[in-house]
């Protein structure tokens, strides 16, 4: 059997929720209320019916129990109807990519003709639980038949069953290293000799990156305001500082590895909420409609490496897709390298830039160059906007488009790093 | 959501069990285990209504039970609607005293010896059990509800209470308290709060109704004796002092000259308290007494121009998506109320706090209608703020909310021009402006309209369908239905300075600030509207409604209409100037801080106070009537209850005109106008009003 002819895929429009902060307890939103938040206004702008969508892919990773698959619910809430299939993908943080990336290749080879890909993520939500000897001890007191048998039961409580555990922290410690992610970027920032001082100037660049573009209104057709029932409106990515500066970075201590370590909660990404969606459509789908798309998604690629460096995870992803097309580094105009860890994203910079590391792991004669920071996240990143963490794959590739499209670019690369020592990279060009 | 499959498997279909053998408006039938279903389908209508038919039939029915006992009798309804809304009431009014009282009779004789079958008698209610519909289940031994189940008394909304045994048989039933207050109030008990009360012995899904009527069938059902509380009741003295609460209670709402019926309930059931006999013997003299009172024959025809407003309501109004400009108080509210409904709902409006506060005013209207959370999500997902505008282009309907300047909607349509929809209505909620100079700037004149609504909108019933000179009929019946799928009540009206609730309502409005710069206080003036009938009196309503809508009214209908009127006073304007707009800021006239103000004056004022306040309504409902504005005097009548709750009992300021006698109206009018200045002049309309 032939298989059909490649279809050429595009990336139509996008629009994302505002960043929040996680701070003291769940915030207003699940997952699946910013989905629908962020979703309503991007489909009503659209020229063509909800109906036209074949598809519905969203990136999740703490899914709560009240949205199991949560693609299916955000997507009847939106109005999809009943007869849209949807379902839920998760590669930890590269899972608002891997929507992107199944929606591309569904369309390539020609199944789908129209899918809304997208990510969402409530880390405020995330849960507290009880520890195993907790949860075995509720176990016996169920299963008690009479008052003897539950005194007996009762007779085991222990104090320690209350101390619960924390989802976050577990979920964001890799299981096969025992590192957590923090520490994956003191693993790279030694080995690659980024400094302290280097990181903090890297975070401060990123707060002050975001303030403009926010104050520049470069984020308006992306960021769509987001009300909760108490009435509230969040219209902006609210972890930002504006007035970030080396000396009160410099005041933080190192946050995972005490006293020594350089990766500070100033220099990592933030624990956010936060949703985003783009509109992947065929070349026919686009013709149909009268679609002018934001960019045409031309490649894709997914790697995998050692967890304990999983901060590399983008050189190891990103560098196949310009080696397949021929690219040098300066034939790339934007870069959206998901900024997990300043350390982290110096670290990839570096490695990029070092003859040694391209000759031996990447295969390149010489060093491949280093990156200039004028095309590198150019309206900020993580750091000062915030990684939910099932979200940011999305948001770079929508950002991404989006800032091509402000500043005339060609070709941009949008990657990042995945816990468990993945990387996944998307390229996209404009349209001709 | 009804994709094919579903289409396919169709609506769960009501269990009727045996009763497939259509007589008359009963299907029956007796199953293999002998037992009798009975299931309702009146001939000729959708709902099912009580009528001395269902009931003669039903008496047949029951004969043949007595004298061939089954193992068990089932009543239900075969209407997919709703169990039964009540009795006949059309034949009421065709009553005779005898009549009324031969009739109730017969219906007690039957619904006595259904109760009396020795074999247990199975209700099984689904959607609402009303007035005698809820006293025919009353006379079962067993109630089973079906989720969407509810249960009322509204007869006390037509000047009426229970006839058909529900005064004994629900305090009987459950805590005689409650069952007072359902009656007294005619509210409803919905599927749950019925079963914690008491009227319902079990609530199964209608997939489950056969095997839950077969187990009751077997088992019968066991009450538990009269409890402490009932057996108290059965004292004199105690029912004496709950009814004086009752009576005092209810003559705060409902003034016993004003309103018989619930007084009579309460007199009805201190005197015979739990004497089963002579309180149905009681029952029966009392209500066709009620039906006799001028009270109740308005409060009748009320519910037919309800019901006349509603049969225009009918129909596909096309309208998926709304959408609102401006998010004020109204815009919000209209929004919320549709999307409630089930509409897909954007709002905009140039500040986002603004949106934010709709959403807030949304998430507490789903509350105080008790929505379920899963409902309350639904609503809210389906009202989205929409700061940029981009549900224009897809809504079937925009209404327009915006401030009251035309230069301000001038602006705003000609935006509209570019983005809305082929086919799409416009609409605009103004109070004071002209539809037609409006529509010299809307996208399409023939799909541009009035859409009056009134403050606040989750409360009050009705709207105005505004139609101007250039709208077509397809834009106005669009819009009045519309109006039915969102829940309200359509008035389709012409185009005339304040249309015609405004029209009719500002004269009272200004004729009470003309009061109060004579000297009287502003408690006097509201005590005699209150006590006339009038739900509210002039002053708090004028701060209610806002004293800046009521000055632009005011003035609108000034600088438009070529008829002597009363003077906008100082006093208005320099409240209006100084902010203090009422209701809505906490102050007007009234303190609103502690929330709605009510004056309770002894004193009378001037002896031509009321006729004053309540004359030139009539005189400007006449007006509106002879301008061709309004479709007739009924309309007018319905839409001053519906919207401003005029008098009821007395059945509209039109009806009251009747009653009192036209040309005694002209006279008085007349002679106020000697007295107290040109606005009170008769209107040429009076001459050919009867």
């Amino acid at each position: 059997m032939t298989h059909p002819k490649a279809q050429r895929v595009f990336l139509v429009d996008g629009a994302r929720t505002p960043f929040l902060k996680a701070r003291q307890g769940p915030g207003p939103f699940t997952p699946v209320d910013l989905a629908v938040q962020a979703g309503r206004p991007l489909l009503a702008r659209q020229n063509f019916d909800r109906a036209a969508f074949d598809l519905v892919i969203l990136g999740c990773v703490n899914v709560i129990a009240d949205e199991m698959n949560p693609a299916r619910v955000a997507a009847l809430r939106l109005g999809l109807g009943e007869q849209t299939v949807a379902f839920t993908v998760q590669i930890n943080c590269g899972s608002g990519m891997q929507s992107i990336d199944t929606a591309y290749r569904y369309i390539r080879e020609g199944s789908h003709q129209m899918i809304l890909a997208g990510g969402a993520e409530a880390l405020s939500h995330a849960p507290l639980m009880l520890r195993q000897s907790a949860v075995e001890w509720f176990g016996r007191m169920n299963a008690a038949k009479g008052p003897m048998d539950m005194a007996r039961a009762m007779t085991g409580l222990r104090p320690e069953f209350f101390k619960p555990v924390i989802g976050l922290e577990r979920g964001l410690t890799d299981p096969i290293t025992e590192l957590n992610m923090g520490q994956t970027a003191e693993v790279l920032a030694h080995r690659f000799g980024i400094d302290r001082a280097m990181a903090d100037t890297y975070a401060m660049e990123s707060h002050h990156r975001l303030a403009a573009a926010q104050k520049g209104g470069r984020l308006f057709d992306e960021v769509m305001p987001v009300f909760d029932r108490d009435g509230t409106v969040y219209d902006h990515d609210d972890g930002v500082r504006p007035d970030s500066d080396m000396e009160s970075l410099s005041k933080l201590n190192p946050v995972f590895e005490k006293p020594h370590g350089k990766v500070t909660a100033g220099n990592s990404s933030q624990i956010t909420d936060g949703a985003s969606w783009v509109i992947v459509a065929s070349e026919r789908a686009v013709e149909a409609h009268g679609l002018t798309p934001l960019a045409e998604i031309t490649d894709s690629e997914w790697a995998a490496l050692d967890p304990s460096i999983m901060g590399l995870g983008p050189v190891l992803s990103a560098t196949p897709i310009a080696q397949r097309h021929g690219l040098e580094l300066n034939d790339i105009d934007l870069w959206e390298l998901n900024e997990a860890f300043a350390a982290q994203v110096l670290s990839c910079i570096a490695a990029w830039n070092d003859e040694d590391f391209c000759r031996n792991v990447l295969g390149y004669d010489a060093a491949f160059g280093r990156i200039d920071r004028d095309r590198l996240n150019v309206d900020g990143g993580a750091i000062s906007l915030g990684h939910p963490v099932g979200t940011s794959g999305n948001r770079i590739v929508l950002h991404l488009a989006n800032a091509m499209k402000a500043r005339g670019a060609k070709r941009g690369i949008a990657t990042e790093c995945i816990g468990g020592g993945l990387g996944g990279a998307m390229m996209l060009e404009a349209v001709t | 959501m009804t994709g094919h499959v579903l289409k396919y498997l169709g609506e769960s279909k009501l269990e009727l069990g045996a009763a497939e053998e259509r007589k008359g408006n009963w299907r029956t039938g007796r199953d293999q285990e002998g037992i009798l279903w009975l299931a309702l389908d009146k001939a000729d209508s959708s709902t099912n209504t009580i009528s001395g038919d269902v009931l003669r039939e039903l008496e047949r029915h029951v004969s043949a039970a007595e004298e061939d006992l089954p193992h068990a009798v089932v009543i239900r309804s075969a209407k997919p609607g709703g169990f039964a809304a009540g009795a006949d009431i059309t034949g009421f009014a065709k009553m005779s005293d005898e009549g009324a009282a031969e009739l109730l009779t017969q219906g007690h004789a039957v619904l006595d010896r259904l109760e009396k079958l020795t074999c247990p008698t199975i209700c099984v209610v689904h959607g609402a059990a009303l007035g005698a519909g809820f006293e025919l289940a009353l006379a079962c031994d067993i109630r089973i509800a079906v989720p969407s189940a509810s249960f009322a008394f509204p007869e006390v909304q037509l000047g009426l209470h229970p006839g058909l045994g529900g005064t004994f048989r629900l305090p009987a039933l459950i805590d005689s308290t409650e069952a007072m207050t359902m009656m007294l109030s005619g509210k409803t008990a919905h599927t749950n709060r019925a079963k914690t009360l008491g009227i319902v012995d079990e609530i199964v899904e209608e997939r489950h109704v056969a095997a839950a009527v077969r187990a009751f069938a077997k088992t019968g059902i066991e009450r538990a004796e009269p409890g402490l509380k009932t057996r108290a009741l059965g004292l004199e003295q105690a029912r004496t002092l709950l009814a004086r609460q009752m009576r005092n209670r209810t003559e705060e709402r409902a003034p016993a000259d004003h309103y018989p019926a619930p007084h009579a309930l309460i007199e009805l059931w201190e005197e015979h308290g739990t004497d089963r006999r002579t309180m149905q013997r009681g029952e029966i003299r009392s209500f066709a007494n009620l039906l006799k009172t001028p009270s109740s024959k308005n409060l009748r025809r009320v519910f037919f121009l309800r019901q006349k407003l509603k049969d225009t309501a009918r129909g596909d109004d096309d309208i998926a998506h709304v959408h609102v400009i401006g998010a004020g108080t109204m815009g919000a509210e209209i929004a919320a109320m549709a999307a409630i409904r089930g509409k897909r709902v954007s709002l905009s409006d140039l500040d986002t706090t603004a949106l934010g506060r709709a959403i807030k005013q949304a998430a507490k209207l789903c509350e105080d209608k008790h929505l379920t959370n899963a409902e309350t999500r639904d609503a809210l997902d389906r009202l989205m703020p929409d700061p940029n505008g981009y549900g224009i282009s897809r809504a079937d309907l925009v209404i327009e909310a915006a401030p009251e300047r035309i230069e301000v909607k001038e602006k705003t349509y000609a935006e509209l021009k570019a983005q809305m929809k082929e086919g799409a209505i416009l609409a605009s909620n103004t109070s004071s402006l002209s539809i037609d100079d409006l529509s010299a700037h809307a996208p399409d004149k023939t799909r541009f309209a009035g859409l009056h609504f009134f403050n606040p909108v989750a409360k009050i019933p009705l709207v105005e369908v505004v139609v101007g000179s250039d709208t077509d009929t397809q834009t106005a019946d669009r819009l009045a239905a519309f109006c039915g799928a969102i829940g309200k009540l359509p008035a389709q009206v012409g185009d005339y300075p304040g249309f015609v609730v405004n029209r009719i309502l500002t004269p009272y409005l200004m004729e009470a600030m003309v009061l109060m710069d004579e000297g009287v206080p502003k408690e006097v003036i509201d005590s005699a509207a209150l006590r006339f009938g009038m739900p509210m009196g002039p002053v708090t309503l004028a701060d209610q409604v806002g004293l800046d809508i009521g000055l632009h009214v005011a003035e609108s209908l000034r600088d438009r209409l070529d008829k002597p009127m009363a003077e906008i006073t100082d006093m208005l304007q320099a409240r209006v100037e100084q902010g203090d707009l009422g209701r809505k800021t906490g102050r007007g006239f009234y303190d609103w801080s502690d929330g709605t103000p009510h004056p309770d004056s002894e004193e009378h004022g001037p002896a031509d106070l009321t006729d004053r306040l309540i004359l030139p309504m009539l005189n400007a409902a006449v007006e509106v009537l002879g301008q061709g504005v309004a479709k007739d005097a009924d309309q007018i009548d319905a839409a001053m209850i519906f919207a401003t709750g005029w008098a009821p009992f007395r059945g509209g300021p039109l009806q009251y005109a009747r009653t009192r006698g036209t040309r005694d109206v002209s006279d008085r009018l007349r002679a106020l106008a000697k007295a107290h200045g040109p606005r009170f002049e008769p209107d040429e309309g009076w001459q050919g009003f009867n």
